[in-house]
This record gives C-alpha cells, structure tokens and sequence, in this order.
C-alpha cells in the first residue's frame, strides 16, 4: 500500500468545514469516504450533483461535501429532493440521511417517493438511533437494545429497510456496513448507473451513544462485529433481512430492476392522451453517470 | 344603480350551476354589465337542494350575495319548498311545470311556468332542460339581451354539443314568447 | 420584465377566485406546483394539473402538505418559479417550511384559501382566522408577506403580485384568500402578457467562487444561483454566515436573524398596499380586507346615507402591516372599526399601532358566512357617536 500524504477524497470536500461533528470512531465519515471514492471512480459531473439531507448526524453529510447542498428539515429532505429534481431534471440526486430522519419522521415521504419511481439515490445511514439527540430508539433499533428513551431495552419491531424500500418498488436495492468499504463504493457506483429510485443502507456504528449504552465496545469493536456477523447474500429475498441484536447482518445488493421512473411514466401518459402535440418533459440523463 | 339578484334552485345534477354561469357571463362578458356569481358548496350541492345565486348590477357589485331575490328559477319541488319564500315582494317565480306545484304563490310574486323537461325530451336529451329553463328566463324577464345569454350558453357547454344546447335555448325562449305568464 | 405568452390566458373570463389564482400564478412564471387536496382550495391545483403539462410545467401532488411545502422550495432551488396550495389544516401542516423559506430565503408562494377554524372547522364556509398564523405561524422571528384579494380578478393580479414580491424580497409570501373569494364568479381580465409586469429571480452575475449565497445587496437581499451552476451552494436551515454555513452563536444568529426580518420591516412601506376611500374629513374608518371588504362597503354607504363620515382603508397587503399609515390616521379619526371573520386578529395590529389614540372596535364573526352589514353599520353608528 503507498503512503498518502493528502487526503484522497479531499476535493469532495468542504475543507474549510473540517473537523466534521462526528466523534472518533463513527462510521459517517467512512461513508462519506466511499461516496467520495464513487464520484471519482464514476467520473460523475460534480457540477450537476447535489446532495440534500434531512436532520441529525447524518443530516450533516450534505455540509461537508463541496457540492450544491441542501441541509433541509426534519424528515423531509427526499420531497425536497423531488423538487429539485423534477424542476431540473439534468441534476443528479443524491439524498443522504440518517434512519431516523428518513424512516420515522420522513418514512411517508420514503415510501412514496419509491412508489412514484423518483429518480434518486438514497443514502441511508443505519446506526440504530438518534444520535444528536443522545441515543434514542430509533425505527430500525433492534429487540432488547437500550436506550436513553428505551431504558428498559427496545420491544418494538424494528424495519428492515431495505425490505421497505423493495415493497415500495424501489429499483435498486443494497445494505452494507462500513466494514464494507469497497463492495459499498461498488454500489455507490452500481446506482449512479441507473435511473428511478435507488437505496443503500449502511449500517454504521454509533460508538458514543449505541455501542456505549449497550456495552459494545467502540467503533474497532465494531468493525470487528460487522466483520464477523456480516453474512454475504447478493439477490437475497428483502423479507429476510430482519436485524435483531448483535444477529447477524445479511449484506449484498438485492434488487436491480428496471420501471419507468417518474417522468418517463408522465411522459409516457401524457404522450398517450395528447398525441403529438405534447412536448415531452425533460427526462435527464438515462443514468447519473455514463461510464457504469 | 339597478342591480337585480337572481336565485337557481333544483337538485344536484340538474345544471343549476351551469345554468347560474350562463346568465352571469352573459352579464359579465357579453352584455357590459357586472356579474357576481356564489354558490352553495358542500354536501348539498351533491344530491338534494343546490342553489346558484347570480347578482346582476349596471355597476361594480360590492356586496356579493343574494338576499332579496327579484328573480327565482326553480326547478324542483324541493327547492321551491325551501328557497320560494325568500322572493322579493312582487318579485318573478319561474318554474318547471312539471316539477314544482307551487301550492301558494309567496310575496305577491308573478309566476312563469315552462315544461322545461318536456321540451328537451323534445330534443331527445332530457340533460338540457336547464338550458331551456336559461332561455325561457332570458325570454320573460328581458335583463339581459338574448344575444348575450345565447352566446354565453355557446360558450359555456362542451363544444360537441353546442348546436343542441343552442336549440334547447331557442326552444326556450320561444316558449316565453308564446306563452307569456 | 414581460409575462411568458405562453403561461397568459389574455382575455375576458367569468372565472371563480380559485381559478384566477391558478392563472394568475402561470401568468406570473410560475411552472411547478405542489399540492394536495384540500376543500375550498382543490379547484387552483385541479386547474393547475390540467394546464401545466402542457406549457412544459411540472405538477405534483405529494403524499401530504407537508411534503408538499417543502416540494416547492427544491424546484425553486432548481430555478423554477414555485407554489402550492392549501387551506387551515395544510397550512398549519406548512408552517415549519414557511420558516425553512424565511431562514433561506426561498422566494416561494403558499396560497390558503380560508376556511372556518379551528381544527377541521367548516371545510366548505369562509373564515379569516389564519391571519395571525401567516404572519407567527411558523416558530422563531422571521417576516413574510401577505396579500387579500376582493375579488377573482385580484386573485389573478395578486398571485401575480405574490410572485414578484417573493423574488424581489426573497421571502415566501402568502396569498391569503378567503373560501367566498375563491369560490366566487366574476369577470377576470387577463392583459396581454406584455403588459404583466414580472420579476425575474436576482441571478447573481458573479462566478463560483466568488458569489456568497447570502450576502446581501443594498436593500438587505442576497442574489441567488441555483443548483447546478457550479457554485456548490449550501442552503441550511440553521443559522449561517454569507457563504451559508453553519455557525452556532449569537452573533451570526443577530447578524442573519436581524436581517431577515429587517429586509422587510425597514421597507414596510415600499412593500405595504392598500386601498382608501373618503379618508379625508371621516370621523369612522374601517379597516377590512378580502371579502370582508366588500360586505364592509354596503354597511359603509348605508352609514354614509345617514350623513356619517366613514372613510375606508383596504389592506391589500395585509403583511407587512401599514403601521406608518394607520398611526397618522389614529391621530385624526374618531375611532377604527375592523370587521373581519375572526375574534380578532388584525384588529389587533389596528389596536396596538393605534397606541390609545383612537379605539379600535372589533366586529367579529366566527365564520361560516360573511358578516351581515347591518352589525357591522351598528359598529359604526356606535362608534361615530363615540361609544367605545
């Protein structure tokens, strides 16, 4: 391996910005890292990419990338990326959020923004909890975990994510942990190439709040965990992917499928109705990026 | 400063609306007068009782509703139960014969009848008779030209089927001039 | 600049307010709209979805109005000219967006055709009680601007009106119509496009690199750029310095705080509309707005039938509100008498500007129906003698 004396993704960066917020052991920031490494791998138009975020740890991704970036409201930076996006369809999407933010308070936004096929990417980062609220249950915390607002441990059931997004009829579908930088990367890039509605989970550890409280150790540990429990599962059935505590995680990409993305099925209706006479709206870009 | 305030009354379905736009636009759009036209939403203007109240004035309407009604075109029993007696003191009923028995005249008011809804079934589409009703008011109450309401009907009713609704206009219209009150 | 020909309807229409809204927001530019369904004021997002798609415009309805406030200010990013629409119910569900477009000065337009509150109240009868919601509605201080049309021709000219002030201002601006006015039928008259003044969005002229998102220009607004441009905007609602980053202190919060609202304070009078009939010699004003206004007016002539000196005041732009104005008056008149369908809400404004001065006599109606001039004609009697 050679030595490196700059940062390799710095460019994406807002340097000026740095040090981020996340504490040591996080694992946005290597998130960031992958995404990062995905536009340059990609060759994606930097120029036309933004990024919007909702609200908590992982709502300040759009911040820190030196791109358009919207920091939004609680929940509901995927119908602010709709906006942005079928007003310009050229622009290519990314939203970047916590569970929380994109599950609980924006989940009705989540579901039908895959329902209708906008042509986003979703990144969702999964670290079991509110963080920047100190350590609340969260829609996907697991069974039995604790936390400041569980203190009992946790009794409801948990989403799995990625099997929402597939029901909801989102056409690319993947989970990964921050272990899992490179096939994560790969994905990144595996959704730049496509069009319609795409969502990657990441699950990623929360060292302060959800290792502490539940005596996992830091985020080393959690490496470690994700290393050993992760179960590799490319195509699996979504159903399947439940998480329960410290249980295994089933990692892969699990959906690749193609349907008319939003404007494609309005233009397409409108074509039908209107004859000749309608002019069709702008599509954007068959991909975000050519190259994948 | 005349203004004259105009009330449709029927069920829903029967075009009391339609028939309300046509008289207001007329005013508004084709006879250089002002038109304000209100009407009463909500669940009963999906079934039972619907009304249409059109104020016609010469100059700038302020107060936009209808309280004494001059002019009242009813077209159903049950509209003329509930809206009749609102009527101006010697003001002009004009009813659906067929579907309104007035059993008393309220307020000294000059009743109008038309089988409206025999005459469109003359027509073969019973749907226009409010339209017939639009052209035998336009016919007995003279306020507005006929020119004007003839080409507000025109240019208020699906192109398809303007000619008909024409006809059932005409047809109205001449019945008010045949058999005047 | 002249109106897109291509968003103008030019001729003489018999059309309901809500109607004239919607022509009134195409004739100004604007070609996305976000809504959802909501009684009285379906009709201006139903004529919407009918006639964007064909002038290359984009409509959406979105899963909830909270979805929806927030749809809007993405395409106005992307460098659309954007609206949606409500009533009550959506538009407290709008509120924590309207303070998003405030604190990023997202100029944007929010339509509330009133309905009798609170809660799911009337749906289908007039009320005017949203209009302390339109000014405080949304937490912290931030100003907006609202306009009252009268009538559907003014709900043509003021969503127009409505558009070019949220660029020029750079806030989101609320057209706060009434259930009566939107579903009321009368002639709207649509000029040539040539003769529709609109106001394009202040597109900065500098380059990436150099251009701040939020520095302000001499009249305390910023130029925007919109996403894609290559100026790696960043747009949050936390408080945030000129280039738009974050920064968490009192300074930079009294520094952008003050100035969003002070951009409008400041030129309160350049902004402020209203229109005045016999205010000269009257011993009574009476201050309305929307539909009020015209059922305010009956009770006037009968008050000026009697021989009473009632002069009127029309706010058009209801917020900012004419404080400069209604103080001179204060100073001159008997005493103000505002009807409108609430338990008092302008009234308020009218009161607390007056300062003692003249009193302030409130007409107020739940809503429902509009007033009957006869209440408001006793107000007026009352208040000309010098009753309280």
């Amino acid at each position: 391996m050679s030595q490196v004396d700059t940062n390799p993704v710095k460019e994406y960066l807002r340097m000026d910005r740095m040090p981020s917020i996340w504490c040591p052991g996080c694992g946005i920031g290597t998130s960031v890292n992958c995404f990062a490494r995905a536009l340059t791998q990609a060759k994606v138009d930097l120029k036309k990419t933004t990024v919007v975020s909702g609200i908590g740890c992982s709502g300040r991704v759009s911040g820190y990338l030196e791109l358009d970036s919207f920091h939004t409201t609680h929940g509901r930076a995927i119908p602010f990326a709709t906006g942005l996006k079928l007003a310009n369809p050229e622009l290519n999407v990314v939203v970047y959020s916590g569970e929380g933010d994109l599950a609980a308070i924006g989940g009705n936004h989540l579901i039908h923004a895959a329902r209708r096929n906008i042509d986003l990417l979703v990144i969702c980062v999964n670290n079991f909890t509110y963080g920047m609220t100190g350590g609340q249950v969260s829609p996907t915390s697991p069974g039995g975990a604790t936390y400041s607002t569980a203190p009992y441990g946790q009794f409801e059931t948990p989403f799995n994510l990625p099997h929402l997004a597939d029901s909801c009829g989102a056409v690319y579908v993947a989970r990964w942990t921050t272990f899992h930088v490179r096939q994560l990367t790969k994905s990144i890039r595996e959704a730049f190439g496509k069009k319609g509605f795409r969502f990657i989970e990441v699950i990623s550890p929360c060292p302060t709040l959800y290792q502490r409280r539940n005596k996992l150790g830091d985020g080393l540990d959690a490496m470690k965990f994700y290393k050993e429990a992760s179960v590799l599962k490319n195509g699996a059935d979504t159903r399947e992917l439940d998480i329960g505590f410290q249980s295994p995680i089933i990692v892969g990409s699990f959906v690749n499928r193609d349907r008319p993305s939003f404007i494609e099925a309005m233009n397409k209706r409108f074509t039908s109705v209107f004859g000749e006479s309608y002019k069709p709206y702008p599509e954007g870009p068959s991909k975000a990026v050519q190259g994948c | 400063m005349a203004v004259t305030e105009i009330k449709f009354g029927g069920f829903g379905g029967q075009g009391i609306i339609l028939a309300g736009i046509i008289v207001g636009k007329a005013a508004a759009l084709f006879d250089n007068k002002e038109a304000t036209l209100t009407q009463a939403f909500g669940p009963e203007a999906r079934g039972s009782a619907c009304s249409a109240q059109v104020v016609v004035s010469d100059d700038r309407i302020l107060y936009p509703y209808v309280t004494h009604p001059s002019i009242m075109v009813l077209m159903s029993q049950d509209a003329f139960t509930r809206y009749a007696g609102e009527v101006a003191q010697g003001g002009t009923l004009i009813i659906e014969e067929d579907l309104v028995q007035p059993a008393q005249i309220p307020n000294g008011a000059t009743v109008f009848k038309v089988p409206a809804t025999r005459l469109a079934e003359e027509l073969g589409r019973r749907m226009v008779l409010n339209i017939v009703m639009v052209g035998f008011f336009a016919s007995v109450t003279k306020l507005l030209t006929p020119e004007a309401v003839r080409k507000a009907v025109a240019d208020s009713v699906p192109r398809g089927t303007i000619d008909l609704n024409l006809k059932a206009f005409d047809k109205g219209f001449e019945w008010g001039r045949s058999h005047p009150s | 600049m002249a109106a897109d020909p291509s968003g103008v309807l030019t001729g003489q229409h018999y059309l309901d307010g809500n109607h004239a809204a919607c022509e009134g927001a195409l004739a100004a530019g604007c070609r996305f709209a976000s809504g959802y369904p909501i009684t009285p004021s379906t009709e201006v997002v139903e004529r919407i979805a009918a006639r964007l798609p064909r002038m290359g415009g984009m409509f959406i309805q979105m899963e909830d109005e909270i979805a929806a406030s927030i749809t809007l200010q993405g395409a106005v990013w992307a460098g659309k000219k954007a609206l949606t629409v409500t009533s009550g119910p959506g538009f407290s569900l709008m509120m924590e967006h309207i303070g998003l477009a405030a604190m990023t000065e997202c100029p944007c337009v929010y339509i509330d055709v009133q309905r009798g509150g609170p809660s799911t109240g009337l749906p289908t009868l007039p009320g005017q009680a949203d209009m302390m919601q339109a000014r405080w509605g949304s937490h912290g201080d931030y100003e907006i601007i609202a306009l009252c049309p009268e009538s559907p021709q003014e709900c043509f000219s003021l969503t127009v009106e409505a558009f070019n002030l949220a660029e020029q201002w750079r806030v989101p601006v609320m057209l706060m119509m009434d259930e009566c006015v939107g579903h009321m039928t009368e002639r709207v008259v649509i000029p040539p496009a040539d003769q529709i003044h609109v106001v394009d969005r202040r597109w900065t002229k500098k380059p990436p690199g150099e251009f701040k998102a939020f520095e302000p220009g001499p009249d305390m607004v910023p130029d925007m750029a919109k996403a894609g441009d290559g100026h790696h905007l960043f747009v949050t609602g936390l408080t945030h310095d000129e280039r738009g980053y974050p920064v968490m202190n009192q300074k930079a919060q009294e520094k952008l705080v003050r100035r969003i609202v002070d951009k409008i304070r400041l030129n309160a009078d350049k902004i402020s509309r209203v229109e005045e009939d016999q205010i000269d010699g009257a011993e009574v004003v009476v201050i309305s707005y929307g539909i009020t206004s015209r059922v305010a007016m009956r009770a006037v002539q009968m008050a000026r039938a009697k021989g009473i000196k009632v002069g009127t005041m029309r706010l058009i732009v209801a917020w900012p509100f004419p404080e400069n104005r209604v103080r001179e008056l204060a100073s001159k008149v008997k005493a103000f008498v505002v009807p409108e369908l609430n338990y008092g809400q302008m009234s308020l404004e009218v009161e607390r500007v007056a300062a003692g001065k003249a009193p302030t006599v409130l007409v107020p109606h739940g809503g429902g129906e509009v007033h009957d001039p006869e209440v408001i004609l006793e107000a007026i009697v009352q208040a000309a003698r010098g009753a309280r």
